[in-house]
């Protein structure tokens, strides 16, 4: 059980090398019990509700597993919390939406393609020419006056490209209603949405991965704000609130094999997808690079000390999180089978997934899935319960003090909000590290 | 000259609304940062927090400013600001403080934070419904209109936000006073400077802790109240300006007051100049203009509903060329 030392770090390591015979492993009687009692409350939920409700509810949760292990290695192997889970989990959605809905042929059959390949050349020509006025310094002109030449340069650059998108997009909605899709495989929308959340993740990472963590929780709570924002109002591109369904499943859909086979082949092809990522999760993470990655969450100085370049590390890690979320939300949003782009929000498509993550046991990849489907089994079931809770609490109220609130559902819905934060708290103060915990080795 | 008014109308006074308002939010903010050193998400929902408690006490009495002829709200205002001072001080007491003696990460407590912050949305919208209640309970809303002779269109200020100007100017002038005159001020200052030194030097850097979250809740209820004074009431006011509120912290320098101040005047002009529609000011000119440089009809750098992207562009500006902001804030 020594660790692999890579040879720069022999001296420092040399005590390790006579590091005594490995404890006998103990047996996971914790894990055992908990994922049995998580079972028994599955099973009975496939009792109580029918297997057709049961298997969405487990689709769901698995989805949501997916991007609970993007954030169990953001948060639990390198310590960068990731406040935005919502905007990449849109992302994600909308490309999977993008690749798979049907071509919209009117779309292509008119010019309106040209015109906005035209735009977006132009976008592109803007940009070089902003970056060009940037480096004009270089022919001597004064730096001042560079950085002003670069700000007018840019603002009126901006102003055309934005007119003359703002010409075609509209032509588009009053021509042809929206884009459409490119009726391409389901798969490759969600291989391409991880990519996309991977971009942004890297744009985001780069700017703030330097800072204080404090920074990328902001910055990441502005994009995926940003993001939705963007989903929701680009109506050529999403059609916006009008909505687009239905999206169609990498599997038969239930119309041709049912419900409850289609869901169960659904949740194969998602439970596939967990199985593949555990599996490389788990090898990174005992790999040296894992060790290293948790050497840079637990000393900073130190593993800076031992020549390991931070915020490279960090960058790969927040990146590789953004992929999963991506992953996860496009699976999510093709099961959901429709694209609402105010359907994401920040409650259960970000606090849903930490909670899920510090409940589970961050960096313990195991403890992740525990937490991901449990959080998820309560959270559906807590939708009844709070509100026949509040219909009791409110039948007391106006039987003693006449109380009568309106739109009591949507108030009960927002108890569970307070539950969610009030778990936040509890957890971070009283199990830290979650119900199952990361098992740390320690080499004496 | 309609042209100017109307900028003056639209922008000027705007501007200064929503600076004001980021101002007072982001320097509790940054208090908080300089004293306990994590930034602290939930304060835009103790802005919510404040004004709800404000709207409950104006629905309870609807008539009780009528005798000092002011808004009812604006007489409720300390109540509800002792009030969110308390809450502020119980929930740092029950979750933050514990936290702090395991001495965990400060991304520990911003998360603690977003805990809490989902606490005060569950319980204001439990009790509050989702939709906008105005806070002029069983009154109206006063508009001053003057006239600039000469001019047809006039100057338009709402009663809100006349009250906005004056009891900004003076919470400004007061915290200026009590930081550098005060001895309790002059402590903070030095426990925000080095938190080691102060608590050896014999400063109660408890009763400094305690007083932080009476000046960040007192802030926040006053931000908050004026603000739903002026619109209205919304329980998801706090979404809306937690993205300011920080880029204006930041903006300024983490851990520096009046950088707040200046960065929360900066965002605020910076969002409304984004979203003005510059058009209407070149109208004078714009027969004058040749054909190849025809003026489109809306000429605003970003439509009104992609206005959350102006400070989030600021606060990367800000984070890329001058990470400890234009005051030169301390920890980064």
């Amino acid at each position: 059980m020594t660790m692999s030392t890579s040879p720069n770090r022999d001296d420092a390591s040399q005590h390790r090398r006579q590091a005594p015979a490995p404890t006998p492993p103990t047996r996971p009687i914790r894990e055992l019990v908990l994922f049995g009692g998580l079972a028994a409350i599955v099973l009975g939920v496939f009792a109580m509700m029918g297997p057709a409700y049961a298997t969405r509810m487990l689709v769901e949760a698995a989805c949501y597993a997916i991007l609970a292990l993007g954030l169990t290695i953001q948060w639990g192997y390198a310590g960068q919390f990731n406040a935005g889970i919502m905007g990449f989990v849109a992302l994600g959605g909308f490309s999977a939406t993008f690749f798979s809905i049907p071509v919209n042929h009117d779309f292509w059959a008119s010019d309106l393609p040209w015109r906005l390949g035209g735009v977006l050349l132009a976008i592109v020509a803007a940009i070089a020419l902003v970056w060009a006025v940037c480096r004009v310094d270089r022919l001597g002109v004064p730096k001042l006056l560079r950085t002003l030449l670069a700000v007018v340069v840019g603002l009126v650059a901006y102003l055309v490209v934005v007119s003359w998108l703002r010409e075609v997009t509209g032509d588009i909605q009053s021509q042809v209603d929206f884009v459409g899709g490119l009726g391409l495989p389901v798969w490759l929308g969600w291989i391409v949405g991880g990519a996309l959340a991977g971009g942004v993740g890297y744009l985001i990472g780069h700017i703030c991965l330097g800072l204080r963590s404090d920074y990328l929780v902001i910055a990441t709570l502005g994009i995926a704000e940003i993001i939705k924002a963007f989903l929701k109002n680009s109506d050529w591109l999403t059609r916006g609130t009008a909505t687009i369904s239905p999206l169609p499943w990498p599997v038969p859909d239930p119309g041709a094999v049912g419900f409850v086979t289609a869901r169960a082949l659904y949740l194969s092809v998602t439970v596939i997808m967990i199985a593949v990522i555990f599996f490389l999760l788990h090898r990174a993470y005992h790999a040296p690079w894992g060790r290293m990655i948790r050497a840079i969450r637990d000393n900073e100085v130190s593993a800076a000390a031992m020549g390991k370049s931070i915020n490279r590390r960090r960058q790969e890690i927040f990146v590789f999180g953004c992929i999963l979320m991506g992953l996860g939300g496009a699976a999510l949003t093709s099961f959901t089978g429709i694209f609402d782009p105010q359907g994401y929000l920040p409650l259960n498509h970000t606090f849903l997934v930490l909670v899920m993550v510090i409940l589970g046991g961050p960096g313990n990849n195991l403890g992740t899935l525990f937490g991901a489907v449990l959080v998820y089994v309560i959270w559906i079931m807590s939708g009844p319960l709070a509100l026949a809770v509040m219909h009791g609490v409110t039948a007391l109220g106006a039987h003693w003090f006449d109380w009568q609130p309106g739109n009591l559902d949507s108030r009960a819905l927002q108890a569970r909000v307070f539950v969610i934060g009030l778990l936040i708290l509890l957890v971070l103060r009283f199990a830290p590290g979650g119900l199952i915990p990361e098992k740390v080795k320690h080499h004496d | 000259m309609n042209e100017l008014i109307y900028f003056f109308n639209y922008v000027v006074v705007a501007g200064s609304v929503t600076g004001c308002i980021y101002a007072m939010g982001a320097v509790g903010v940054t208090l908080i940062y300089s004293i306990l050193r994590f930034a602290h998400f939930a304060h835009a929902d103790m802005m919510t927090l404040g004004a709800f408690v404000v709207l409950l006490l104006t629905m309870l009495f609807p008539h009780a400013g009528d005798a000092l002829g002011l808004p009812t709200a604006i007489v409720m205002l300390p109540i509800g600001m002792v009030f969110t001072s308390l809450v502020a001080v119980g929930i740092d007491r029950a979750f933050y403080q514990p936290l702090r003696t395991h001495k965990v990460k400060p991304i520990v407590m911003v998360i603690a934070s977003l805990g809490v912050t989902l606490m005060l949305q569950g319980l204001i919208r439990l009790f509050a419904g989702t939709g906008a209640q105005s806070l002029y309970v069983d009154a109206r809303k006063e508009i001053f209109r003057l006239e600039v002779p000469g001019i047809t269109r006039p100057i338009i200020l709402t009663e809100p936000q006349v009250i906005l100007f004056v009891v900004t100017i003076a919470a400004v002038v007061g915290l200026h006073l009590f930081l550098t005159r005060s001895r309790l001020g002059k402590a903070m200052r030095a426990m925000s400077d080095n938190p080691d030194l102060a608590r050896a030097s014999g400063i109660n850097t408890r009763l400094i802790i305690t007083l932080t979250w009476v000046i960040a809740g007192s802030l926040a209820t006053l931000a908050g109240t004026l603000l739903s004074l002026d619109v209205a009431f919304k329980p998801d006011l706090s979404f809306f300006l937690l993205l300011p509120i920080f880029a204006a912290a930041i903006v300024g320098g983490v851990g520096h007051p009046f950088g707040a101040i200046a960065g929360g005047f900066l965002v605020g002009f910076a969002e409304t100049l984004a979203v003005f529609n510059w058009s209407v000011l070149l109208r004078p000119i714009r027969d004058s203009l040749p054909d190849w440089l025809a003026l489109p009809a809306n000429l605003a750098l970003v439509g009104t509903e992609y206005k959350i992207v102006v400070p989030f562009f600021i606060l990367i500006a800000v984070l890329i060329w001058r990470p400890t902001g234009i005051f030169k804030g301390k920890v980064i």
